[in-house]
């Protein structure tokens, strides 16, 4: 196909990432794929599915592959913003306060269940998200970089949750599912070796300032006019009155086009298509957008609808 | 009793700024109705519309219902003891404003506004009951604009809309309404006569030629600017001292007031062309409110639904209540009626027997003189000229014989003085005789090339009969000021009434104002005869010019709904032209192209489906064509949403679209 990437060494890197997740969770192509695109458009990752069926074992997966140092906060109702960001401890030796950094200090952080804790825990982590520092007592320090969060929360459970507001939902640049593997894929699983022990194997394909060029080149992806004519008629379409109950904001339109940028890299291109909005819409717009009439709709019909109500220029 | 105040903006929700717009555009409808209603009307519309602002504003409450219907019952009854009624031009008008204001006072929800906006469209419309002229008709204009842009105001969606972006989008609307606009004025049918008729009301105010003629009647047309008529000749206008304009003829005299005699129709006078005489020309008549229409001495075609009388005088069928435009034609060297018959030489000689004594003995005394009728008339003339008579609009009040006080006493008068006495001297001395009354003169203005008659230049003068050359005009005025006649009315009274002080200080500013005002009058005839004067026989006139033939009132309303039905597709085609989808990318045309020939094979893309998608798909269904097809979308979409276009690539994308032959 049209593999025009300048880089071969970066088509090559990109490949080989691919290629390892793939060995280690079966039948997931796709979800692997977004996750990686969500990544390289430095954004986060709201992983949206029932337990056990994998979303630990992919974030573990991704830390190892790409070299990044892993976190992981267990989300409970009790757990307290200090928990998540550090606090500082007195120190009899010193006889002076020290910071003892909180997990969020990683390159990547695991979120489990981070419906189960209370607003305001989550949002000391979304902060942290959004402005990729931490304010602690009057000190800001930087978050490290790469800095990246996946989240993930259970949709079942609504008893003793706290489900994550609209505005928050916006922090995630997709929200992506995992759902159960195919025959094939789980009778390999049964066949395969602990995940756990093969998670811990796996080796870096890259280090990070590979990862932060790679971050680079996703910007520099061309959109053409002709693309933008096609985005803009995407969110004019959702802004129209009536139809949703909100219309796209303008951070989702840069979200949309960043994840669409990264896609076609992800594909080996140094353009973007028209498929590539297309493939990025659903975990991009679909928590973001809500019809005003038949809320139950599920949020991949609603973009389904929306890809099809616009036509391709 | 009392409530708490209930936010009334509440139920007007964030347009509720559009409330003042609203306010605003009330008032400026209003206003002209200052010049038409008694003034508390205005004044108290204006102070509820003060109030709801006050409401709007905070500073005051709402009025309790109590006090509303307080103040109608009262508003109505003022009105009623105002006018008698509630119905008419003047009260119906009084009753709206007043109404609309009072409505405001209870609009709390956005319906309620809605409902005074168009009250307000109402309250426009009626300002034309009062006046058509173009200084309205353009006041009018902004009214309507300020209340469109209130409507926008009022119907715009949430947040705050720029004022800039409110009058913008009203000037629009009204900007395609102009089609509309002209499209039912030129085909709305037409009522013969005006269409608000309220006759009580309709005559206030119009000035023109009264029905009798006593000492005095005319001084208060003389003293009037306004135009009575314009004319446009077909050649060259007559001669100045040639222009006098035919009104009634008067023939019964009782001592004081003369009176039109009875109304025997005529046929036409024969219209012999080609003699010198012959004069054609169109007029524009002002509404005067009387039946007559004013014609050049002396006319001989009669115009439709009129009649010629007997005195040889234009009578139309009904008053002229509104401008009428007509077309004549009149010969200034005719011999009117050659053979006058017993009864009407009866009637040109009747005076009553104890009617101006002195009079008749000085008209004995000339017959005395005189044998003949030619010489008698003369030394009639020659007598107003070298006796002190003087021209003046200001004469001394004639009491008990008007005749005799003026020809003996007073001395001093204008033209319907000098008619009356040489009428009454001629009867006395056995010459049948009558007095015309019309206008004399006119200004010519080269600007718009017609002839502008004003009420100032209203006139009498007296026709004598001679045997065997019919009636002929006498102007016994010319005999005492003869200027009166030469130069028109201005110059003659110069010494006496004279033209304002600042003409004769500085004549520059005198000819300035002189253009002006022959600019001013030249827009003003343009405006009554194309737009006022636009009845039911110049529409059927236009429509027969078009070809349409005789349309009766259905079939101009269906042309009237076909047009504004065209009217709305043109816009919407601008509108959807506007809004295409661009097509400008001939890469995008090439893909249309592309896109068809393979829809011809059954392989239609969704308007969804990418491009590379679509190639794959056709891959799967057409293995044939996948190859070709995949080459071609590879180019294109490297061309389209690739960095940088290539003409050259361009022509290899031609060719690769050749190729595909499904």
């Amino acid at each position: 196909m049209n593999k025009t990437l300048p880089d071969t060494a970066m088509a090559a890197r990109i490949d080989a990432i691919l290629a390892q997740l793939n060995t280690v969770i079966f039948g997931k192509p796709g979800p692997i794929r977004l996750a990686l695109a969500c990544l390289l458009a430095r954004g986060h990752l709201l992983v949206e599915d029932l337990p056990g069926v994998g979303k630990t074992t992919l974030a573990h997966a991704l830390a190892r592959t790409l070299g990044l140092q892993f976190q992981r906060i267990q989300f409970t109702s009790d757990l307290l913003p200090a928990d998540i960001l550090g606090v500082s401890v007195f120190s009899t030796e010193r006889k002076r306060f020290e910071f003892h950094p909180g997990p969020v200090f990683s390159q990547l952080v695991l979120a489990d269940e981070i419906n189960r804790t209370t607003p305001k825990s989550q949002s000391a982590l979304l902060e942290a998200m959004e402005e990729q520092q931490v304010t602690i007592e009057g000190t800001t320090r930087r978050l490290p970089e790469p800095f990246f969060v996946i989240a993930t929360q259970n949709p079942q459970e609504q008893i003793g949750t706290f489900p994550l507001p609209e505005s928050q939902m916006d922090r995630f640049l997709m929200r992506i599912h995992l759902g159960y593997p195919d025959a094939a894929a789980e009778r390999a699983l049964l066949r395969g070796r602990d995940r756990r022990e093969l998670v811990e194997e796996l080796p870096a394909q890259v280090d990070a300032p590979a990862l932060l060029a790679l971050q680079r080149q996703v910007t520099q992806v061309h959109v053409s006019d002709a693309l933008l004519d096609y985005l803009q008629a995407i969110v004019a379409h959702t802004r129209r009155p009536g139809v949703y109950r909100m219309g796209l904001s303008p951070r989702a339109v840069l979200a949309l086009l960043r994840a669409a940028q990264a896609w076609a890299l992800v594909d080996h291109r140094d353009h973007v298509l028209p498929e590539d909005i297309q493939a990025v819409l659903p975990p991009v717009a679909g928590h973001r957008l809500h019809l005003s009439e038949s809320p139950g709709l599920a949020p991949e019909q609603v973009t389904r609808r929306l890809i099809e109500a616009v036509p391709v220029p | 009793m009392s409530v708490a105040p209930m936010r009334l903006e509440d139920r007007l929700p964030a347009r509720s700024g559009a409330l003042l717009w609203v306010i605003a555009a009330i008032g400026v409808a209003i206003v002209p109705h200052l010049f038409n209603q008694p003034v508390w009307v205005v004044l108290t519309t204006v102070l509820a519309l003060a109030w709801r602002g006050g409401v709007h504003l905070g500073r005051l409450p709402m009025p309790s219902r109590w006090i509303l219907v307080l103040l109608t019952i009262l508003m109505t009854g003022l009105v009623l003891g105002r006018y008698g009624t509630l119905f008419g031009r003047d009260a119906g008008v009084a009753l709206l404003v007043l109404m609309t204001g009072l409505k405001l006072l209870e609009t709390r929800t956005y319906r309620d506004a809605m409902l005074v906006v168009f009250l307000g469209y109402f309250v426009i419309i009626t300002n034309f009951f009062y006046s058509q002229e173009i200084p309205a008709a353009l006041y009018m204009l902004v009214a309507v604009f300020a209340t469109t842009a209130a409507l926008v105001r009022l119907n715009a969606g949430e947040g705050v809309q720029p004022a800039r972006e409110s009058f913008g989008l009203a000037g629009l609307m009204l900007g395609q309404a102009v089609p509309v606009m002209i499209i039912l004025f030129l085909l709305f049918p037409r009522l013969p006569g005006p269409l608000w008729g309220m006759p009580q009301d309709s005559t206030t105010g119009v000035t023109g030629l009264s029905d009798s003629m006593s000492p005095g009647s005319i001084s208060e047309l003389l003293q009037s600017d306004a135009p009575a008529f314009r004319v446009s000749f077909t050649d060259e206008p007559p001669a100045p001292a040639q222009r006098y304009w035919r009104g009634p003829v008067f023939a019964h005299f009782d001592g004081r007031t003369w009176r039109a005699g009875r109304e025997t129709e005529i046929d036409a006078l024969p219209l012999l062309p080609d003699t010198d005489g012959m004069v054609t020309y169109t007029l524009n008549l002002e509404p005067h409110e009387r039946r007559w229409l004013l014609a050049l001495d002396v006319p001989v075609a009669v115009p439709p639904d009129a009649r010629m009388t007997e005195d040889h005088y234009l009578v139309a069928d009904r008053p002229v209540r509104r401008l009428v435009q007509y077309s004549l034609a009149s010969r200034t060297d005719l011999i009117l009626e050659p053979e006058l018959s017993e009864a009407r030489r009866r009637q040109a000689l009747s005076l009553p027997a104890r009617a101006a004594p002195r009079a008749q003995a000085l008209a004995q005394a000339w017959r005395a003189q005189h044998e003949e009728d030619d010489t008698l008339i003369q030394a009639a003339l020659r007598h107003f000229n070298e006796e002190p008579f003087f021209y003046t609009l200001s004469p001394p009040r004639l009491e008990r014989d008007p005749v005799d006080q003026f020809l003996f006493e007073a001395r001093a008068g204008f033209c319907e003085h000098y008619a009356s006495a040489f009428v009454v001297l001629m009867r006395a001395a056995g010459i049948p005789a009558r007095v015309v009354t019309g206008y004399q003169g006119g200004e010519y203005n080269r600007l718009g090339n017609y002839l502008l008659v004003r009420q100032s230049d209203a006139h009498a003068w007296a026709e004598v009969w001679l045997e065997g050359r019919g009636w002929v005009r006498v102007d016994p005025t010319a005999a005492v000021a003869p200027e009166r006649i030469e130069q028109g009315i201005r110059i003659a009274l110069s010494g006496d009434l004279g033209a304002p002080d600042f003409i004769r200080r500085s004549l520059d500013w005198g000819m300035v104002r002189l253009q002006w005002e022959l600019w001013r009058d030249s827009i003003d005839y343009y405006w009554s005869g194309w737009v006022l004067a636009f009845g039911p026989e110049r529409q059927e006139e236009l429509l027969e010019r078009l070809g349409l033939g005789r349309l009766d009132w259905r079939g101009m309303i269906t042309l009237m709904v076909v047009l504004i039905g065209a009217v709305v597709l043109v816009f919407a085609a601008v509108f959807l032209w506007r809004n295409r989808l661009p097509v400008a990318d001939p890469l995008a045309v090439v893909y249309r192209r592309f896109c068809r020939r393979l829809a011809r094979a059954g392989l239609t893309r969704a308007p969804h489906e990418p491009p590379m998608d679509f190639a794959r798909r056709i891959a799967r269904e057409r293995p044939d064509l996948a190859e070709p097809v995949a080459a071609f979308t590879r180019e294109y979409v490297a061309l389209r949403y690739g960095a940088g276009p290539d003409p050259e690539r361009f022509g290899q994308l031609r060719g690769l679209l050749r190729r595909i032959n499904p």
